[in-house]
Parts: structure tokens; sequence; C-alpha cells
């Protein structure tokens, strides 16, 4: 089976190609959706089959890849089009198989009658291709086409709405954002490429090979500066600071697009990336340190401005920076399996939480189009006891909430644990371990308190919508409601795979990754600070503290929109100023616009009126008036009368034979 | 053929009367009659340097000349009466239309 590896990405390029060529010619939506959730169901069967043939093999002999054709030799250089499978690579087909697969189905139901039903799902498969190719790429090169593939559909995405200025507003941003962190991706491969091949005459791209031959690699230098911008690559596609603030304004797009691209898979590609490279990033100990405080810096930052949100979907998006926020400090604290595990359960319960609100949003819009009420449907102050209305879809969101919550034993709790205990305990960044851990335990109490914040505004008490339109709400369809029922179960049980030891679980998620990062953890004692390993009753202790917090959040948030309602009003009384900052995202938009969008618009500016206008239009029409006004002396010699040029003949004979006769 | 500065001179004075005649008549008839002169004084001059020099090639020359002057005549007339038919005048300041 894994020789046929290359079909995972070929059948959404076949949905692609059916529904982006002819998809305006079906018109029937039952076709094309079915045939853009069928292609990627098929990846998804295929990937199935390939995990089950990777858990039959012995550890060691999980690495294979499958060269599909020659794609770039050039001299030294060689780039072929080539997939690798690994344990990791296994793990985030599944992933973007799998609950690609439940969202195209999803996306049937939520687009029915959307104009360019057909692009949409055009959109999507090729969305899916451009995943599968980063995931499994063998090469930077076929990841990077990859990478850049997701960046494209993201736009196309976002700006699905384009007759909207802010969705297409929205599209540029994230796309501009994207590039500066593509740049410094682009940079960290030539550097690697360039040192290696300088240094060893090792001319490669292969992720193999460099995991061959990163013994080489010095600790720190040079691979700090490569892993740097690698970094800069993963936080401009993962949404991290300060490359941010695209995720927030991407929820422009359709709901689905924020749950499939936005939540579950494309914003963790940077995770991903420095998991595939953990072997080049576990060279430099500084590098890991500004990962690890970028993500936790991220994981608090988004977590408070979700807490004074009150767009569904905004809340959602800032959550999802948060726990991307999470996915990095892991790898950053050379916990690369709890990143990756937490990518997956965050996958799970995060699609389950973004396509429950489409659902909530589908039903609100559907009963104020009923009434003919220009309300916004996406907002929470217009909800409210929707928990009768539509119970399956409250289901699935509480249990999903719970999940990142950190309740165990939901799936969140043991990813999220697993992370906190390991920023807490890991051997390398020494006294500012306590900082993250602490910082990551804050920003898992804010999770828990936005989220619940967000489900009791939504879900509880009485209903704020307008009572003709509340007759109007009701449970979205099955093809809506059955990805939200595996979603939720995952987010709920997706955990137990993972279960650490202390709990008396055998961890298999760690120890399927293991070969992965192996050589990863090899590199990293070298610069570990061996002191007194942390004893179980302090992993106990922390276990419970998480909990504790987690509860503590739910309890806050439970305190302030159920029992005192009064209670949000007079915070924001007293602290006017505090909440108006949280409320404006801290300004950051602002602060960007001051600092980069306005002076980059005013060099624009300059170099179209001052030099293109002034001096390359210039130069052309000065020309062009040169030769003006030189014939229009001239033109006075054509005068139309014959005689005249009879006359300047005559003088031209007399002229010439004067010259002759006297010269 | 003593003389043959007399002969250049006369050819001389009817090319310049000829030449005058072209720039400054309005009457294209009168024009083209000193177009006529001008020729006529290039053949006299033709016909003096053949004598002078006893060789025959002048002459030819001129013969060539007359024939090609008749046919430019024909040629020229047509042109005229195609033109007075579009302008109802031969006025050469009438043909002003040859310009940018």
């Amino acid at each position: 089976m894994f020789d046929n590896v290359w079909l995972i990405p070929l059948f959404p390029l076949i949905g692609f190609l059916i529904n982006g060529l002819f998809g305006k010619k079906i018109k029937n939506e039952a076709v094309i959706g079915a045939i853009g959730t069928l292609a990627i169901f098929a990846s998804f069967v295929v990937s199935c089959l390939i995990l089950m043939q990777m858990i039959g093999l012995p550890a060691e002999q999980r690495v294979f890849e499958k060269v599909l054709f020659p794609w770039i030799h050039s001299g030294n250089f060689k780039a072929d089009m080539a997939f690798l499978l690994d344990p990791l690579s296994c793990v985030m087909i599944m992933v973007v198989t799998g609950v690609g697969s439940l969202i195209h189905l999803y996306s049937i139901g939520y687009m029915h009658g959307e104009e360019g039903f057909y692009r949409f799902f055009a959109y999507l498969n090729l969305f899916c291709m451009s995943m599968l190719l980063l995931v499994l790429g063998s090469n930077m090169l076929v990841m990077f086409i990859g990478w850049e593939g997701v960046g494209l559909c993201s736009y196309l995405l976002i700006g699905y709405y384009f007759h909207k200025k802010s969705a297409g507003d929205a599209a540029k941003k994230a796309f501009v954002m994207n590039r500066v962190g593509d740049f410094g991706f682009l940079l960290g491969l030539f550097t690697l490429y360039w040192w290696f091949g300088s240094n060893h005459n090792i001319w490669t791209i292969n992720f193999v090979e460099i995991k061959a031959a990163s013994h080489l690699l010095p600790y720190g230098g040079v691979v700090t500066v490569a892993t740097l911008c690698f970094f800069v690559g993963a936080t401009g596609k993962s949404a991290q600071l300060p490359l941010f603030t695209w995720l927030p304004d991407a929820m422009e797009g359709p709901t689905p697009v924020s749950a499939l691209i936005h939540a579950a898979t494309m914003v963790t590609a940077g995770v991903y990336m420095i998991g595939r490279m953990s072997f080049v990033f576990a060279k430099s100990p500084d590098t890991l340190l500004v990962i690890a405080v970028v993500g936790a810096a991220t994981a608090i930052f988004a977590a408070t401005i979700g807490t004074a949100q009150n767009d569904i979907k905004r809340v959602l998006a800032y959550s999802t920076v948060s726990q991307l926020g999470f996915m990095f400090l892991a790898m950053g604290v050379g916990a690369f399996s709890a990143g990756i595990f937490h990518l997956m359960t965050h996958a799970f319960f995060k699609a389950c939480l973004f396509l429950g609100s489409g659902s909530v949003i589908h039903s609100m819009h559907h009963a104020l189009h009923k009434i003919h009420s220009h309300d916004d449907a996406q907002d929470m102050r217009n909800m409210g006891g929707l928990r009768k209305a539509m119970p399956i879809t409250f289901i699935t969101f509480a249990v999903s909430t719970i999940a990142i919550s950190g309740i165990p034993p939901l799936s969140g709790f043991f990813s999220k644990d697993e992370i906190l205990w390991m920023a807490f305990s890991n051997q390398f960044h020494g006294n500012v371990n306590i900082y993250l851990w602490g910082i990551g335990a804050v920003a898992a109490c804010f999770t828990a308190f936005y989220m619940w914040r967000l489900v009791f505004m939504t879900f509880f008490g009485d209903c704020r919508i307008n009572p003709t339109a509340k007759s109007y709400l009701h449970e979205s369809p099955l093809v809506i409601t059955i990805p939200l029922m595996v979603l939720g179960a995952l987010a709920a049980v997706g955990g137990f795979i993972g279960v650490p030891k202390i709990l008396g679980g055998l961890n298999h998620f760690e120890h399927w990754l293991e070969p992965v990062f192996e050589t990863a953890h090899e590199y990293s004692t070298q610069y570990a600070h061996h002191g007194a390993h942390p004893s179980h009753s302090v992993e106990w202790t922390l276990m419970i503290l998480s909990t504790v917090i987690a509860v503590i959040g739910i309890m806050i948030a439970a305190t302030m929109y159920v029992k005192n309602k009064s209670l949000p009003g007079r915070f924001v009384a007293t602290f006017p100023t505090l909440h108006r900052a949280v409320f404006n995202k801290w300004y950051v938009d602002e602060i960007y616009d001051y600092l980069f969008v306005n002076p980059c618009k005013a060099f624009g500016q300059f170099l179209w009126k001052g030099f293109d206008v002034l001096i390359v239009d210039g130069v052309v029409n000065g020309v062009a008036n040169t030769v003006m006004g030189f014939s229009g002396i001239f033109r006075y010699m054509q005068s139309g009368y014959i005689y005249n040029y009879a006359f300047s003949m005559a003088l031209g004979v007399v002229v010439m034979l004067g010259y002759f006769i006297f010269k | 053929m003593e003389n043959l500065n007399s002969y250049l001179i006369v050819s001389a004075i009817l090319f310049a009367i000829g030449t005058i005649g072209v720039l400054t008549r309005k009457n294209v008839i009168v024009m083209f009659m000193s177009i006529e002169l001008m020729l006529n004084a290039v053949n006299l001059t033709f016909v003096a340097f053949s004598r002078y020099l006893g060789n025959l090639d002048g002459q030819i020359f001129v013969f060539f000349i007359m024939t090609v002057a008749a046919a430019e005549a024909a040629v020229g007339l047509a042109l005229i009466i195609a033109f007075f038919n579009n302008k109802e005048s031969i006025d050469v300041e009438d043909v002003n239309l040859m310009k940018w």
C-alpha cells in the first residue's frame, strides 16, 4: 500500500479539476458535493490502509520514501517529486483527510444554495491536495509547494464572498502576512542548503538525507539563523506573534473553511514543519527558547483578547491562535510529540467547535432572514438559550468545550496537560521553565473562561433573539449534525491514545512518534541541565492544579454569565481602559497600521506620484514632447502648395551649384 | 562652332526664364509651358555640346528628352483636366492638400 501513497493527493486533485472545470455546467449541488466529498474520502480510505500497514511494521521500518518522478535535477541540486511516509506524516494525513472528509460532508449542508457552490468545493479539494503535499513532501521544495498552495487556497476561500469588501481585505491581509512568513521559510531553506553544500559537499534538501547528515550541524550558530528563519515561516502560517492578526480576520470566510483551514489543518502547518525538522531545531537551544517564549506569549495574549469578543467565530479564532501557541510552547520545550498530540486533539475539538458555531450561525441566519431582520447572526449578544432549539449542536459543542478547557478525561486534558508538564519539567530552559508553565497555566484558565463564556452566552439563559424569529430556530439537518457528532466523539475519546504513564496509560501516541523524534532528543540531551528529575508527586500536583485552574475558569464564567449577569457590566465600568484595550484586541491592528501599513502605503504613494509619474512617465513623455516640438517647427515647410515645394527644389539646386562653382 | 558660349548663354537664359515661370505663375498650364521651356533649354545645351565635341551622344539624348516630354505633356494635361474636373480651377494655389 505504501507504493500507492501518491493516490492520497491525487484524489482531491481530480475532485478539484472536475468541480473546477465542469462545476458550472454540472449545477446539481448533490453531484458537486458528492464529487468533492468522495474525492477526499477516497484519500482517507487510502490513508487508513497505509496506517494499518504501518502499524503492522516494526518501529525501525516505518520510513518509506516514494519517488514519483524526478522533478528538478540541475548540477548539484536535486529535487524529486517524492513523498515521505513515516509515523509523523501518517498522523497528519489521517487528520487532514479524516477531518477534511467530515468538513466536506458538512459543507454540502452548510453551503446549500450559495452562489458558487462548485467553486467552494473546487477550492476545498485544492486545499486538501496542497495540504497533503505539504505533509507528505519528502523534500523541502515539495513541502514549500504545498505550503504556498495552502496559502493560496486560504486566500481564495477567505475571499469567497469577494463582493464584500471586508472579505477581500481579509484575504489580502492573510496573503500578505503569509508572504512575510514564506520569505523566512525560503531563507531558512537556502541557509541550510548552502551550509551543508559548502561545508560538507552535501547538496540536499531531502528530509531523510538531512536527518542522516544532521550530526554534522553545529550547536547554535548557523543552525540558529536557519531555524529562526524557518520559525518566522511558521509564525506566519500558524498565526503566532507577531504575525497572528490575519487569522481572526480570516473568519470572513465561510465557517467550514474556518474549521478546516483556520483551525484544524493549515494553521498547524508551522507546528508540523518544526516537528518534521525537529532534528535541526534541536541543534539550537536558543531557537527552542525563542519558540517556547513566543508560543507561551501568543497563548496568553490571544486568550486575553478572546475574553472580550462578541462575535462567536472571532472568539474561536483567538482561541485557535492561543491553542497554536500551546503547540509552539510544546515544540519549544522539546516536547515534539506532545505538540503533535495537541495538534491532533485540537483538530478534533476545534473543528467541532467551529462546525458547531457554523450550525448556530446557519440557524440564526435562517431565523433572522425569515423576519427580515438585519441583526448580526454571529453576534453572541443576539443569541442565548439555543440549547433547547438545537440539542445536538449544543451537546457536541459542550463536549468539545469541556475538551478544550482541559477537563479530564476528554482529549484536551491529556494533550494540554502534557504540554504544561513538559514546560515545567524540561531540562533545557532552566529558570525560564517556571514562567513558561505559569503563563501556560494562566492561558489555560483564560481558555476555560472564554470558552464557557461563549457557551453560556450562546446556549444558556434567555433567548435574546427577536421573539418572532425564535420560532424559526431549528436544529440543522443530518448532513451537518453527523460531522458534529463524529468530531464530538473524537474530541471526547481522542485523548486516550496518549494517556501518560503516570495515569496508568501507555502513551501510545508518544511511542508511535518516537522514531521520528528520537534524533532530536539525542541532540537535545547534549545541552540539557541534568538536575533532579521532578518526582511523580510533583507531576500529580501539577496535573490536579491544571484541572483546578480550568475549573476556576469555568466557575468565573458561570458566575459572570449565568448567576450574576450584572457582573460583566460592573467589571467594564470598573476597568474601562482595560476593557477597551482588550475589546479592541490590544490595538495590535492599529499599531501595525501605524508602523507598517501606513508607511508602506506612503512609500507606495511616493513611488507612484514621485517616481512613476514624475520620472518614468516624465522621461517617456519628455521624449515624445521634444519630438513634437521640433516637428511643430518643421511642419511649416510642408505648406501643401506646389510652388513652395518647387521653390525649395530650385533653391536646393542653386545652393548645390553655388557650392560646386565657388568651392 | 567657335561660339559655344553664346549658345550656352541663350540656353541659360531660357532655363532661368522657365524656372522663374514655374515658380511665379499660378496658372498650371503656364507652369507646364515653362517646364517645356526648361526642357528645351537643356536640349539646346545638349545639341550645342554635341556639335562642339563632334559627338552624337548628346543629340540622341535630345531625342529621348523630346519623347519623354511628349509623354509627360500627355500625362500632365490629363492630370490638369482631372484636377479641373474636381476643383473647377487650374490655379496652382488650389492644389493645397499635400500637407501635414
